[in-house]
Parts: C-alpha cells; sequence; structure tokens
C-alpha cells in the first residue's frame, strides 16, 4: 500500500512539474531560449490567485481566472521589455537578461507582499477518496492536479497542431528564416509563446501552492528548475517530452525518499538526469538535429 | 574597411553608454548610502545590527531590526544613554554578511546586535573577535557562534561572543526531557532539514537525549531547503512507523505545509516542535485549526498580558507599519539592546572609550554579577550569562489550545 501512495504522491508532484516544463520546452523550442524568469511567473500567480482569494473574498475559480489573465500579460510586458530587444544578440546576453527579470519578479514581490510566508487556500473543496478502508487517501488537489496537467497537454497539443498559430509556432520552431519568408510574423510569433508559457505559468502556481500550501516570494524558483530539468530530461523543445519528463522526475523523486533516503533524493534525481543523457543526449522524446556543416 | 570603422565607432558609442550609466549608478548607490548611515555625535554609542531585511529569511532579519529600533528608540527617551542603531541587511549569506559587517565598521562600529542567523553569525563572530568588538546575538543560536570545546564547538571560545536566545543542544535535550518526562508519545519519528546547521543540531542532541532516556525513534527523514515544498514521503515513513509523535526542530514555514499534509493525509500524531515553530499562527491564510495542540519551546508569547508584552506589541507593529504580532526574534533582539544599555549604564562606559575598551568592559560586566530581566525570559526572574556566552534561560514547552499559547508545565 506504501508503494501506491508513493507513486500517487509522485504522479502528483510530477504534473505540477510537467506544467512548469511545458513552458520551458515551448519557449526554448521556438525561441531557442532558457527563459529562467519562469519559476517566478509561477510564484506571482500564486501571489495573483492568493490575493484574490484573500482580499477580494472573490471564490477560487475568479483568483485562477484572475491569475492566468495577470500572468499572461506579465509575459507579455517582460517579453517586449527584457527580451525582445535582444532578439540578434548572442543567447547567452538572453540568458544573462533572464537571470536578471527572475531576481526582478522575486524582489519586486518581496517588496510588494514582503517577507512572511502566506498559507495559500486550498484551491479545491470537495472531500478525498478513500480506497481499500481508508488505507489508501487520495488527496483531491491530487486528482485535480493531474487531471489539469492533463487537460493542458490535450489542448496544447491541438492547438500547436490543428490551429493556424499553432503551425506557425512549430514552423519557427524548425527553421526561424524560412518561416518568415513563408509570410509568418516570427516576432509576433515568439510573443505568443510568452503570454502562452506566462498563463501556463499561472496555472501550475496555484496548482502548486494549492498542492504545497506555503506562498513566498522565492516559492518558484526551486520547483522552476527541478522543471527545466524534467524538460531536459524529455528532451527540451518536445512537448510530450516535458510531460513525460515531468511525470518521471516526480516518480523518482517521490520513490527514492520513501525507499532510499530522503538525504539522497536529490542526488539520485539528477544521478537519474545524468545518465539519461549519456545514453540519449538529446533526452528521451528528443530530437537529435545534426549541424549542417 | 568601412564596415569595420563603423563598426567598431557604434561599439565605442555604446561603451561609452554604459560607462556613463554604470557611472551614474555608482553615484546614485554612493550618495544613497551615505544618506542610510545614521549621523552619530560623539555621545551618541554607535550600535550595529545585521539581519536578512531581503531574501528568503527576511522574516527574521526585519522582526530584529525593528524590535532592536524599538529599544534604542525607548533607551534614548530615557535619556540616559544616547544610542543610534544601523541596520544592514546580509540576505542570510555569510559573505554579504561580513561585507555588511565591514561596512559598519567603516561606519565606527562600536557594538554589534547580530547577527540574525547562524550560518552569517558564525562568520562575522570570528571577526567581531578579531577586532574586539563586543558582540550579542539575538537568535543565532548554534554553539559555533560562540565557540568553545567545553560546550561543543568546533573552534576555541570566541570571548566577546553572547546570545540571547538558548542554544541549540539545550533546545535538543530539553525537547527530550518533555516528550519522557509528560509520556507525550512512545514512538517518535523525526523530520529535520539536513541543510541547516540550527536544525541538525537540535536533531543531534535530541537524539543523544532519546538514546538514555530510552525514547524509541522509529523514524529520521530529512529535507532541505530546496526540498521544502513536498513531505508526503516523509509524512508516510512516519505513519508506517507508526510513530504516535512527530519531532520538528524546524522552522514554522515548512511546518506549517507539514501539519496540511498530514492533515490532508489523515495522519494525525502528535506534533513537537521548538522555537522555529514559534510564528505558526501568523502565517497569514493558514488554517489555525491544524496546529491545534502543536507543542513548542518558547520564551516569548506575543499575546501575553503582561504590560512590558502589551507595549512592546504595539510599539513593534508602530515601527514596522505591520499588524501582526512580532515573533520572538523581535523580542531578543529588543532584550539584547535594553541588555546592553543596562550593561553600559553599570560599568560605567561612554562612547568615547575605544572599542575595545567597551567590548572588555561589557565582558567583564555580562561574565560578572550582571542581572537582567527582559520579554523573553519569566516574568519575575532574571537572565544572567555564564563565561561560555550561552544564556541562562531554560526552554518553556507550551501548547496550542484554541489558537493560544498554554504552558506545558
Amino acid at each position: 500500500m506504501s508503494f501506491l501512495t508513493a507513486l500517487i504522491n509522485g504522479i502528483s508532484l510530477g504534473s505540477v512539474y510537467a506544467i512548469i516544463a511545458l513552458g520551458y520546452t515551448m519557449v526554448y523550442g521556438i525561441a531557442k531560449m532558457l527563459n529562467f524568469a519562469h519559476g517566478d511567473v509561477i510564484m506571482v500567480g500564486g501571489y495573483l490567485c492568493f490575493c484574490t482569494v484573500q482580499y477580494l473574498g472573490l471564490p477560487t475559480l475568479a483568483g485562477v481566472i484572475l491569475a492566468v489573465v495577470g500572468c499572461t500579460a506579465l509575459g507579455i510586458v517582460v517579453e517586449g521589455l527584457a527580451y525582445k530587444p535582444l532578439r540578434q544578440a548572442p543567447s547567452l546576453a538572453v540568458l544573462i537578461t533572464a537571470i536578471g527579470v527572475s531576481y526582478f519578479l522575486q524582489n519586486s514581490a518581496l517588496l510588494i507582499w514582503g517577507a512572511d510566508p502566506k498559507a495559500f487556500p486550498s484551491a479545491v473543496s470537495f472531500p478525498s477518496v478513500k480506497l481499500f478502508d481508508g488505507q489508501l487517501i487520495i488527496n483531491s488537489i491530487t486528482i485535480v492536479t493531474v487531471l489539469a496537467a492533463v487537460l493542458v497537454m490535450v489542448a496544447l497539443t491541438l492547438f500547436t497542431s490543428r490551429t493556424k498559430m499553432g503551425k506557425a509556432m512549430r514552423a519557427c520552431s524548425e527553421d526561424k528564416g524560412a518561416a518568415q519568408l513563408m509570410g509568418i510574423n516570427v516576432d509576433r510569433t515568439i510573443s505568443m509563446v510568452f503570454a502562452i508559457g506566462s498563463g501556463l505559468a499561472a496555472i501550475a502556481g496555484v496548482l502548486l501552492c494549492s498542492a504545497y500550501p506555503t506562498l513566498t516570494p522565492t516559492t518558484g524558483s526551486m520547483p522552476g528548475i527541478k522543471a527545466f530539468t524534467a524538460a531536459v530530461f524529455g528532451g527540451i523543445g518536445s512537448i510530450p517530452g516535458a510531460a513525460l519528463g515531468g511525470v518521471l522526475l516526480g516518480i523518482i523523486e517521490i520513490m527514492a525518499k520513501t525507499y532510499i533516503s530522503t538525504q539522497l533524493s536529490d542526488a539520485i534525481v539528477f544521478g537519474v538526469l545524468i545518465i539519461v543523457l549519456l545514453i540519449k543526449p538529446a533526452g528521451l522524446l528528443g530530437k537529435l538535429v545534426p549541424e549542417k556543416v | 574597411m568601412n564596415t569595420m570603422n563603423q563598426m567598431s565607432r557604434r561599439n565605442f558609442l555604446r561603451m561609452s553608454g554604459l560607462i556613463g550609466v554604470s557611472a551614474m549608478l555608482a553615484a546614485c548607490s554612493g550618495s544613497s548610502d551615505g544618506s542610510d548611515a545614521p549621523a552619530a555625535d560623539a555621545d551618541t554609542f554607535r550600535i550595529g545590527g545585521i539581519g536578512p531585511v531581503t531574501g528568503g529569511a527576511a522574516l527574521y532579519g526585519i522582526a530584529t531590526k525593528y524590535g532592536a529600533q524599538v529599544a534604542v528608540d525607548e533607551v534614548n527617551a530615557a535619556g540616559k544613554i544616547k544610542m543610534v542603531l544601523n541596520w544592514q541587511d546580509d540576505e542570510h549569506d555569510p559573505e554579504k554578511s561580513v561585507n555588511a559587517y565591514n561596512t559598519l565598521r567603516d561606519w565606527g562600529l562600536q557594538i554589534l546586535v547580530g547577527t540574525t542567523t547562524t550560518n552569517p553569525c558564525v562568520a562575522v563572530s570570528a571577526l567581531t573577535n578579531a577586532d574586539r568588538i563586543f558582540e550579542l546575538t539575538p537568535s543565532a543560536s548554534s554553539v559555533n557562534v560562540l565557540g568553545g570545546e567545553e560546550i561543543g564547538a568546533d573552534g576555541p571560545r570566541k570571548d566577546n561572543v553572547f546570545q540571547m536566545c538558548f542554544t541549540d543542544p539545550n533546545q535538543g535535550t530539553r525537547s527530550a526531557q518533555y516528550i519522557d518526562e509528560k509520556g507525550l508519545g512512545t514512538k517518535i519519528a523525526i523530520i529535520y532539514n539536513n541543510a541547516d546547521a540550527y536544525s541538525t543540531g537540535i536533531y543531534q542532541k535530541f537524539e543523544t537525549e532519546a538514546a538514555t532516556r530510552n525514547l524509541e525513534i522509529v523514524s529520521v527523514t530529512t529535507f532541505t531547503d530546496d526540498s521544502a515544498t513536498d513531505f508526503s514521503a516523509q509524512l508516510n515513513k512516519a505513519k508506517d512507523a507508526g510513530a504516535d509523535l512527530v519531532f520538528l526542530p524546524i522552522y514554522y514555514t515548512p511546518a506549517s505545509i507539514i501539519l496540511k499534509q498530514a492533515s490532508d493525509m489523515g495522519y494525525a500524531p502528535k506534533f513537537f516542535g521548538v522555537d522555529g515553530m514559534d510564528g505558526i499562527l501568523d502565517v497569514e491564510g493558514f488554517d489555525t485549526s491544524l496546529a491545534e495542540g502543536v507543542m513548542l519551546l518558547t520564551p516569548f508569547v506575543a499575546t501575553a498580558t503582561d504590560e512590558a508584552t502589551q507595549n512592546f506589541d504595539a510599539a513593534y507593529k508602530a515601527a514596522a507599519g505591520v499588524d501582526t504580532n512580532p515573533i520572538q526574534f523581535a523580542a531578543d533582539a529588543y532584550d539584547c539592546v535594553h541588555a546592553i544599555a543596562k550593561a553600559i549604564d553599570q560599568a560605567g562606559i561612554t562612547p568615547d572609550m575605544a572599542t575595545a575598551d567597551i567590548c572588555d568592559k561589557l565582558i567583564a560586566t555580562f561574565t560578572g554579577d550582571f542581572e537582567f530581566s527582559g520579554l523573553t525570559c519569566p516574568i519575575g526572574e532574571v537572565m544572567t550569562w555564564s563565561e561560555t556566552g550561552e544564556v541562562s534561560k531554560d526552554p518553556k514547552g507550551m501548547v496550542i489550545v484554541d489558537g493560544v499559547y498554554q504552558p506545558l508545565d
């Protein structure tokens, strides 16, 4: 029974990683940049939802919607101010800018909301599911998290494969120059990707804080890094890869904690990552693009 | 060739722009540093404080900063001694803490109230020891802050450093004592932060004391600051091992998640925390019913009804501009400043003395027959300091009943 409990906990944690990893992987796939501020957009999403529920007294759903709208707007503003002017700059400059944005967001949150941790109100209120005479308890938030992750995955896959904008995104990720020649507005497509990624970050923020209910200005940074690892693990640039990487990472982390050692769990997680990258350098589902000479 | 020239000219323009901007920034930060440092006359003691006002541990630094400021204002209002407080941020980072200390040195620091957190304090106390500056820390509780092999520290005693809080070993021993004597649990699980000297120190001493008292420890699990979001694996281990009491020598932020997750999974053991658990009832949005029955060690309760605590509570809220109750860190810093003021008065120290003389006189006073009663010791009792720098205060057990602390004794 403890194995099943651990598995469920692992899938729950992994689903949150997966949603965050989707944001990393989409931006990387199309803009070829690592948006290290992604984790902090999650934190902003959490705070927006917290404020709506706690201070305005609105229902959680309104908080989620407001967080998504707010984070999407934030994503567009950050992209326009910090990343757009660097479109032609070397990728290292953009990377450092992203780290700068990350610190900017963290310290702004510290100024606005203070350092005290906030306890996040649970986003779902229906009771947990008890199986096998109460030996196995599945939290309502776990169910919601997993469902949300699946829903986001399906929606995103449909969006990129069926819609015009989705096709434009895939074209940009394959070859920006050719996409531009075909009449695709590359600049706008990249901005769009940031908007979608930030909206996803808001959802991830609400789910993360509902499952692990403490909110501080640094809440997003470590899950952000773990999710980035998950994206690399699954093959950065690949949407199913991010989901698979996220869920696997969550399961490995919880299993390592339960059966091997809580002290070594992170070492084990990153050890597995190294082994996978040694065997498959592009990640589990990543495509290795040969460099044309 | 032409393009080359154009490029380099453009680059040159960019470079000069950058230099201009950075010069402006430097000028700005220079002038703001100047205005930040409080002016001090020759008849005023220059008290420095160091603690994390920003970053992940900002809560503790903010509490100590305003706690100390309230006390400095009171001392000045009393009129006998004049002091000025210069508080520097260290972001709970030893390197930045040393920089903050150097800034204070340049300002003319005479007495240090700090640092707030343990790891930076170990670094800074080595410097104050070398520079002969008296240091009283409100809340850095590791024995390595004080030094001295006889109390289990890694290095020799730093004779200029004293603590206002009780030490980690003291808390570990006292917790095991409470659990054994009150019969609180038979099977004990421990969850501690193995990346934190404070948490690890208490855990080790608890384990030793538990062994001598034949308390059965059934599960020991850890986490780090980076993995302090999910405790489901740790709680499941404790539950599977049949633990009826979970000992949490950790701060209240991760503890609030543990309480929530335990309740979600239908696991209801007794929880026993230490002084880091203090503050859990004030977490905004936290369902305080989850903390019902949680036990903790604390020297200070902001909701106590005595006049001194009530006055401090009001003054702190006004100074910090908040409406949440001060945590014990604030009270510790408040006591630090008042203890220093009392010792200055008793030893007849004046601000024009050399810093090393002030240090020697304060050491002699603190290790002599000096007695101090403040917010963080029970009413009617006094605190004294030993040669080893430890305070005589005894950790008191509390239990949360109806959202209020009740004495465990």
